[in-house]
C-alpha cells in the first residue's frame, strides 16, 4: 500500500474524520486504562 | 500429585500476585508489538477497498475490539461459575477484574461501528442486528460493574456479580438471536458489516494481529487490576 | 412441598389485598405511560396503530419492573424471609410462590387492562387476541426474570434503579417476541412462531428462575 506522503495518509481518502476519529478514541480510552490502572496500582503499593 | 498442588497453591490470592505480575509484563509487551505489527499491516500492506475506500480500515479496530468484547463476556461468567461452585475467593476477583476491560472494548466497538456506519450506511447509528446486541452486552458489561460497585462486602458482591454474570451469559445467545429476529423483520436488507468488503488476506492477517494485541492487551489489563483488588482486600 | 407453596401464595395475596393502593398504583402507571406516547408523538390514527403494540408491551414491562421492589423487600426488612429461608420447604418453590402471588397481583390486571389501552390506540379488534395472549405468556417471565434482579439487589442502596439496568437487557427477548407477535398479526401473518418463542421462554424460566432467584436470596440474606 502506496501512500503518495503524509497528507495523503492523514485524508485517508475523505474519510479521515471517521478512521482517526476512530482509531484516535479507541486507543485514547486504552491509554487512559492503562494510566488509571498504573495509577491504582502505585497508590496500592504505597500502602503497603 | 504433586501437579494438582501446585494449581491449587495459585489459587491463593498472595501466591497468584507475584505470577500475575510476571504473566502481565510479558502480555503488555506482547500486546504492543503484535498492535505495532497489526497497525503496519492496516494500513501499510492491505489495499484500498474497491466499495468503501479508505474508510474500511476501521475495520481493524472494530472487528477485533467486537471480538474481545464477546470473549471477555465469556471469560468473565466462566471465573464467576468457578468463584461459586468451588467458593474461591480468587476467581470471583478475576471476574470482577475483567469487567471493565470488557466494557471498555465494548464501547469501543459500538464507537467505532458508528463512525464506519456513517460514511457508509448515511447514518451514525442503524439498528443493525450485530450493533443493537452489541449495547445490550454493554449494558450487561454495566450493569455488572454497578452491582458489584453497589454491595460494600467483597464476599457478596463478588457471588452476585457471578450469579448476573451466569444468568447474563445464559442469555446472549437468546437475546443476540431474538435482535436478529427483529432486525431482519424491521431493516430488510442491509449491509453487512463484515462481508461488504471482500476479505483480502491482508485484510484477514491485519484483523487477526489485532486480535490477538487486544487479547494479551486483555490479559495484561486484567491481571493487573486483580493485583491491586488482591492489594486491597487482602 | 404444595402446602407451603400455597401458604405462601395466600400470604402474599393476602398481604397485596391490604396494600391495594400499591397495586392500583402499578396498573395506573401502567396506563398513564400507555397515555403518554401519543401526546408526545402525535395522534395521527395510522402511526399510533403501527406503535401500539410496542408501546402497550414497553408500558407493561416498566410497570412489572416498578413493581419488582415490593417483591422481597418488606419480607427482607422484618426477617421473615430469612425465616421462609430457614424453613422445611425448598427455597426455589418459595422463591415461585412469591412470584406467582405477585404476578397475580402485578401482572394478570396489566393483561387485562391491556384491551382498554388498546382501544385507545385504535389496534384493529382481531389484534386484541394476539395481544392478550402475548402479555399472558410474557408478563409471567418478566416476573420470573425480574425477581432474580429483585433478589440480587435486595436492602441495596439505589435500589430501584440499579435494579432496573440489571433486569432490563434480560427483558430484551421478551419484548421484542411479545410485540413482534403483534405485528405479524398486524401484517396479515401467522404469530404462531413468536407466540410459541415466548411459551418456551416461560416454561424455561419457570424451570430455572426460581433456582436462580433461591441462590441470590441466599447471597443476599448472609
Amino acid at each position: 500500500m502506496n501512500w503518495g506522503g503524509w497528507s495523503e495518509f492523514l485524508a485517508m481518502g475523505g474519510y479521515g474524520f471517521y478512521v482517526w476519529g476512530s482509531y484516535g478514541v479507541s486507543f485514547a480510552l486504552l491509554g487512559l486504562e492503562v494510566i488509571l490502572l498504573m495509577k491504582r496500582t502505585q497508590q496500592r503499593e504505597a500502602k503497603t | 500429585m504433586s501437579a494438582t498442588i501446585k494449581w491449587y497453591w495459585f489459587a491463593s490470592p498472595q501466591s497468584f500476585f507475584p505470577l500475575a505480575g510476571t504473566i502481565a509484563r510479558v502480555c503488555w509487551l506482547g500486546a504492543a508489538l503484535l498492535a505495532a505489527g497489526g497497525l503496519y499491516v492496516g494500513f501499510f500492506v492491505a489495499p484500498t477497498d474497491a466499495q468503501q475506500g479508505e474508510a474500511y480500515r476501521i475495520i481493524f479496530i472494530h472487528v477485533p475490539a467486537a471480538w474481545m468484547s464477546m470473549f471477555l463476556y465469556l471469560v468473565m461468567a466462566s471465573w464467576a461459575a468457578i468463584g461459586l461452585a468451588l467458593n474461591t475467593r480468587l476467581s470471583g476477583m478475576m471476574a470482577s477484574a475483567i469487567a471493565p476491560t470488557g466494557a471498555l472494548f465494548t464501547f469501543i466497538a459500538l464507537w467505532t461501528g458508528a463512525l464506519w456506519g456513517r460514511p457508509t450506511w448515511g447514518a451514525y447509528w442503524v439498528w443493525d442486528a450485530r450493533l443493537t446486541s452489541e449495547l445490550v452486552l454493554l449494558f450487561l458489561y454495566l450493569g455488572f460493574m454497578a452491582l458489584q460497585a453497589a454491595i460494600d462486602d467483597p464476599r457478596r458482591a463478588d457471588r452476585a456479580g457471578a450469579l448476573l454474570a451466569i444468568v447474563g451469559v445464559v442469555n446472549v445467545p437468546i437475546i443476540y438471536y431474538s435482535v436478529q429476529w427483529w432486525n431482519t423483520l424491521h431493516q430488510g436488507a442491509s449491509v453487512s458489516l463484515t462481508r461488504a468488503p471482500s476479505m483480502a488476506s491482508t485484510m484477514l492477517a491485519g484483523m487477526l494481529l489485532m486480535a490477538l494485541a487486544f487479547w494479551l492487551y486483555s490479559i495484561a489489563a486484567a491481571l493487573t487490576r486483580v493485583r491491586c483488588i488482591i492489594l486491597e482486600r487482602e | 412441598m404444595i402446602a407451603a407453596a400455597r401458604c405462601v401464595v395466600a400470604r402474599d395475596l393476602l398481604l397485596a389485598l391490604r396494600r391495594r393502593s400499591d397495586v392500583a398504583t402499578a396498573l395506573l402507571f401502567f396506563v398513564i405511560v400507555a397515555s403518554l406516547f401519543p401526546l408526545g408523538i402525535g395522534a395521527e390514527p395510522n402511526l399510533l396503530r403501527a406503535i401500539a403494540p410496542g408501546v402497550i408491551w414497553v408500558a407493561a414491562l416498566l410497570s412489572s419492573m416498578l413493581s419488582l421492589g415490593r417483591l422481597f423487600a418488606a419480607d427482607h426488612a422484618d426477617g421473615t424471609l430469612e425465616q421462609m429461608l430457614l424453613g422445611a420447604a425448598p427455597a426455589g418453590v418459595v422463591a415461585a410462590a412469591k412470584v406467582l402471588a405477585h404476578w397475580l397481583v402485578s401482572g394478570l390486571p396489566l393483561v387485562a387492562i391491556a384491551p382498554l389501552i388498546a382501544l385507545q390506540y385504535d389496534l384493529p379488534a382481531p389484534l386484541y387476541g394476539t395481544l392478550v395472549l402475548s402479555l399472558l405468556l410474557g408478563t409471567p417471565v418478566l416476573s420470573l426474570i425480574g425477581a432474580v434482579g429483585a433478589a440480587l439487589t435486595l436492602g441495596l442502596r439505589g435500589g430501584g434503579v440499579l435494579l432496573s439496568l440489571l433486569v432490563l437487557p434480560l427483558y430484551v427477548p421478551v419484548l421484542i417476541f411479545g410485540a413482534g407477535s403483534v405485528d405479524m398479526a398486524a401484517a396479515g401473518l401467522s404469530p404462531q412462531g413468536q407466540l410459541q418463542l415466548l411459551a418456551a421462554m416461560l416454561v424455561a424460566s419457570a424451570a430455572f428462575a426460581p433456582w436462580a432467584i433461591a441462590a441470590a436470596l441466599r447471597i443476599s440474606t448472609e
